[in-house]
């Protein structure tokens, strides 16, 4: 399990300033990003942010225009057998052969990796009631979820990348994918890095938190420092204002006559302070969900 | 805690259901999630719902059980800890600390405090009287007592 130290050890995924472009369209813009050894590593952003992109360029299925990519210490592009072998990936589109039968699609999977442990994937399939002689055609939207789930999982990777593993699935699948999480990262130095929309589930399982707004890193720190140092203060003027004063450390506010809310990013006592020099009196303090601290910071 | 109480379901086969903890994880509600943790646990402990001696689930087990990161586990664990709440021992297992609730007492005082402020709203809202209020915590101080004394009994 990881340390409340950061390891010294070198970072299981490195990107120094990686930028990528489909035509006229910016999908990474100069983003570094460190994913450290053992723990969950959530990527977050809206749809269109660069996520899939971001993990396309670490899996080295798209190759970084500039900047540089590296994967246990390696390039993906120049060493995919050396990078792809210690991975278990779940795509967003979950694209499995459909003309296979559970129990090929496991065999073919095997072949692929040396350190597949048999008893473990049958463990799983029996776990997620997969019928080893059904079409993967016939499988719902949930069971496809869990086969690639399965294979993602089977050989016991060091990496586990999981691209919007919850997206478009019932509560029971979302379990399942939140305990693989957990499971994986319980065995020491294994390491996930998972993208989401879904914050709750974010702030759940996620160790580390990088934000992505339109191709650029908005934000990458650790959830409990991200949590930290993120208030909501409440403040009453003495009298309405249209536009309340800027403050210090403050992120954005909203709110109408007397009665205004900031987001501020720092330490809020000194917020407090300014707003009270102000004639402002405080009415709370509060925490934010990491919903709303997305929300303040792709606002801006 | 009694060994059947969870409604939890989960695929590892692995999974111990012998220690589930009567805890309600909410991300939506801004309060950080290993707090969360450390204030249901020191509650239980407080009202007496997990005794002195008795052991905490592993931080893998109830990492699992509320789909929660194992270090946000151990972190209210560690801060359970400082806190004199519960102790480890030996190696493996966290266990909650003989000397009782070691608590300060301003600190048992503000939770009290808390459900007797929701208690009184609530009862004000439903048109009871402060003493009918105060005559059913003496009721039900009485009807828990009997209670425990069979538990022990038994």
């Amino acid at each position: 399990m990881l340390s409340p130290v950061p390891s010294s050890a070198p970072p299981v995924i490195e990107l120094s300033r990686v930028t990528r472009r489909f035509g006229a369209k910016t999908a990474l813009n100069e983003v570094s990003l460190v994913v450290p050894r053992g723990g969950v590593f959530g990527l977050i952003g809206g749809n269109g942010a660069g996520k899939t992109t971001l993990i396309k360029h670490v899996l080295g299925l798209l190759k970084a225009e500039s900047g540089a990519v590296r994967v246990f210490g390696l390039d993906p592009v120049q060493n995919p057998v050396g990078v792809l072998g210690r991975i278990g990936y779940l795509s967003e589109d979950r694209d499995l052969p459909n003309w296979m039968r559970v129990g090929q699609f496991m065999r073919y999977t095997q072949a692929f990796f040396p350190h597949w442990d048999e008893a473990y994937a049958e463990e799983l399939r029996q776990a997620f009631d997969l019928d080893a002689k059904a079409k993967i055609k016939t499988l719902s939207r949930g069971q496809r979820a869990r086969m690639g789930l399965l294979a993602a999982l089977a050989h016991r990777p060091e990496l586990l990348i999981l691209d919007e593993p919850s997206s478009g699935l019932d509560p029971v699948v979302r379990r399942d994918i939140l305990g693989a999480i957990i499971r994986t990262i319980a065995d020491e130095g294994r390491t996930v890095l998972f993208s989401s929309h879904l914050l709750d589930e974010v702030e759940r399982v996620a160790d580390y938190v990088a934000i992505l707004h339109q191709g650029r890193m908005m934000l990458t720190a650790a959830m409990d420092e991200i949590k930290d140092r993120h208030r909501r203060v409440t403040l009453r003027f003495r009298e309405p204002v249209e536009h309340p004063p800027a403050l210090v450390g403050a992120l954005s506010f909203e709110g109408h006559g007397a009665e205004w809310t900031y987001v501020c990013a720092g330490d809020s006592r000194q917020l407090q302070q300014a707003a009270q020099a102000l004639g402002a009196t405080v009415l709370g303090d509060d925490a934010l969900t990491l919903d709303e601290i997305f929300v303040s910071r792709v606002l801006r | 805690m009694t060994a059947d109480a969870g409604p939890v379901r989960c695929a590892d086969l692995s999974f111990s259901r012998a220690l589930v903890m009567q805890i309600h994880i909410s991300p939506n509600d801004g309060v950080p999630i290993y707090l969360q943790l450390v204030n249901q646990i020191k509650y239980q402990v407080a009202s007496g719902r997990l005794a002195p001696g008795e052991e905490l689930p592993a931080i893998r087990v109830l990492a699992e059980q509320l789909l929660i990161n194992p270090n946000t586990v151990a972190r209210a664990y560690r801060e359970l800890e400082v806190a004199g709440l519960v102790e480890k021992r030996r190696t493996a297992g966290t266990y909650v600390s003989e000397q009782g609730s070691p608590l300060a007492r301003r600190e048992r005082l503000k939770i009290l405090t808390e459900r007797v402020d929701a208690l009184v709203a609530e009862a004000g809202q439903m048109d009871f009287a402060l003493e009918d209020v105060l005559a059913l915590v003496q009721q039900r101080h009485a009807a828990l007592q009997t209670a425990r004394a069979q538990a022990v009994r038994e």
